[in-house]
């Protein structure tokens, strides 16, 4: 017998969503705008909070009772996120968010080992933040990006993947779940022909971080990036994974306190991993309330997580795609979490537009990733996305608005 | 749903389901392309002037209702006049869009989109085409942009 985890009970999940109770144009607010960003529990904003009133000081310097106390809450969160994605807490740095961290290899790990002839092999669907940087990097190295197609399925379209990869291949990006699609990737197939010529791996985990176990060991992948607030952690603050040898052999991303050991007028010496790539004083109650929001979901459980959220994904796809007129996007077979769709005759804003008119929140537009709506075909999309307390019931009334907006902007 | 009603009012539906103008201009003598990044919408202005006067004038492009709209009835709007005068009333729908009120006797059917202001991220869907003839008389840059 297969045991499925039991999907949550939003009844029990949404009192500990202050945001959740309010009214907006005189509804009830439905937020279906999870994978932008993801309301905060009070379990994070309480640990925020109280930072601020009783421990708040500089981590790593003050000699006094309050340092300690940040110093250890700050720690402790590094700690908190490792053991959430399976790693060890000298190998997590603390960023400002998912951009920030691919950035940071990007300049740090792609400045010093890309050169001329090398390749990095991206994917047509990839937010712009796993896009740009490795378009300036290439333009400093003078290496040169390759992209895995999307197919007509739309899902990663794999046949020609001998062909991409090669000894020439230094590193190989991609998202583990598309924001823009939904779609899970096969990361697990993609970094073992990877291995297979000695390229590494770079995870953009921001939109499966918060929607199923993350394992960074299994997965076997060398980089690994998340941001907190897509995880009902506060804004400011993500983190990158990075295997201990590769950050060891890289350089500083920014100069600043706290990444040295010793400075003299003319030179320093770095301070050890992961601290080396922590300048300046860090976001302390952000990555505190990250620590946070980590517990809450470990305590939720991340199986029950990710059951309620395909459960509410699946329902979705079904309500809109019952719909006349409703195209949806994205590969079924794995598409969860996030669900683009359009009406024909309704562009996206309008659709967006209608949409909150009734309380509902939704994003329409490219979603950071423009390659992505060249290869669809079209300028926007309307997309909705779902986190643990969202309920059937939001589901019914988008369905119901998406249909009312059609008969509005047509007059049918 | 009151709300919807003062953004969308009937002409504006109208004009983006059936807009006029709507296609290429042949023998046109300026044109220029607006784009909103943000949304993705495009639009291209095309003119034909007989001296100081606007003789023909038509857009394409897709984009929401609002932008759409707004340039199917800039076009219906501005046939005949001096460039001097749309770029008069290039001025006063924007001062409309913005809520310094605008002269909405002037403005005629364009008042139909006063409400826009109400929504500040939608005043930039209205402006587009307006933005886009105002590049295509200033023969400036071909290309515009919101952002």
């Amino acid at each position: 017998m297969i045991d499925h985890p039991v999907a949550l009970d939003p009844a029990r999940i949404r009192p500990d969503f202050p945001a959740l109770a309010m009214q907006v144009h005189g509804h009830p607010l439905a937020y279906l705008d999870n994978a932008a960003t993801t309301q905060k529990p009070n379990q994070v904003l309480e640990v925020v909070d109280d930072y601020y009133r009783h421990s708040n000081a500089n981590v790593h310097r003050a000699i006094y009772e309050l340092g300690t106390r940040a110093t250890e809450a700050y720690e402790g969160a590094r700690q908190k996120a490792a053991d959430f994605i399976g790693a060890d807490s000298r190998s997590i740095i603390f960023t400002r968010g998912t951009t920030e961290a691919i950035n940071l290899v990007a300049y740090a790990w792609g400045r010093k080992e890309l050169h001329p002839g090398d390749e990095v092999l991206l994917t047509e669907i990839e937010h712009h933040s796993n896009l740009v940087p490795w378009q300036l990097a290439v333009k400093d190295t003078g290496a040169t990006l390759r992209h895995i197609p999307l197919g007509a399925d739309q899902s990663l379209d794999l046949t020609n993947l001998d062909d991409l990869l090669s000894s020439r291949t230094r590193l190989v990006a991609l998202g583990h779940q598309s924001n823009a699609l939904g779609n899970v990737n096969p990361v697990a197939q993609i970094i073992r022909r990877a291995r297979e010529v000695g390229a590494l791996v770079l995870l953009d985990g921001a939109q499966a971080a918060p929607h199923f176990p993350i394992d960074v060991s299994a997965l076997d992948c060398d980089f690994y990036a998340l941001s907190g607030h897509k995880m009902l952690g506060p804004t400011g603050v993500g983190l990158l994974y990075g295997r201990r040898d590769l950050l060891e052999s890289m350089d500083p991303f920014m100069g600043g306190g706290e990444m040295i050991s010793s400075v003299t007028l003319d030179s320093a010496e770095w301070n050890e991993v992961p601290w080396k790539f922590e300048a300046g004083t860090p976001n302390i109650a952000q990555a505190i309330g990250l620590g946070a929001a980590v517990d809450y979901l470990t305590a939720l459980g991340m199986d029950r997580v990710r059951q309620t959220i395909d459960d509410l994904s699946a329902y979705a796809a079904e309500v809109l795609g019952a719909l006349p007129g409703v195209t949806l996007y994205g590969d079924a077979a794995t598409r969860s979490g996030a669900l683009s769709f359009n009406m024909e005759g309704v562009h996206p804003h309008d659709m967006a537009q209608f949409l909150d008119g009734v309380g509902i929140a939704v994003r329409a537009g490219h979603h950071c990733a423009q390659p992505l709506m060249e290869r669809l075909g079209v300028s926007a999309t309307t997309r909705a996305s779902f986190q643990i307390y969202n309920t059937r019931e939001e589901i019914d009334r988008l369905g119901v608005a998406v249909r009312e907006a059609a008969a509005f902007m047509l007059g049918v | 749903m009151n709300d919807m009603r003062d953004l969308y009012q009937q002409l504006i539906l109208d004009h983006n389901k059936s807009p006029r103008n709507k296609g290429p201009l042949e023998n046109s003598t300026s044109r220029a392309v607006g784009h909103n990044p943000l949304c993705g919408d495009r639009i291209e202005v095309a003119l034909r002037l007989d001296g100081d006067m606007i003789a023909d004038i038509k857009f394409e492009g897709s984009g929401c209702a609002i932008s759409q709209a707004s340039a199917s009835m800039m076009t219906t709007v501005l046939k005949g006049f001096s460039t001097g005068r749309a770029q008069e009333l290039f001025e006063k729908f924007h001062a409309m869009l913005t809520g310094d009120g605008g002269d909405m006797e002037q403005l005629g059917k364009l008042a139909a989109l006063a409400d826009v202001y109400k929504f500040p991220a939608r005043v930039k869907c209205a402006m587009l085409p307006w933005r886009t003839l105002e590049a295509s008389l200033d023969s400036q840059p071909a290309m515009i942009s919101t952002e």
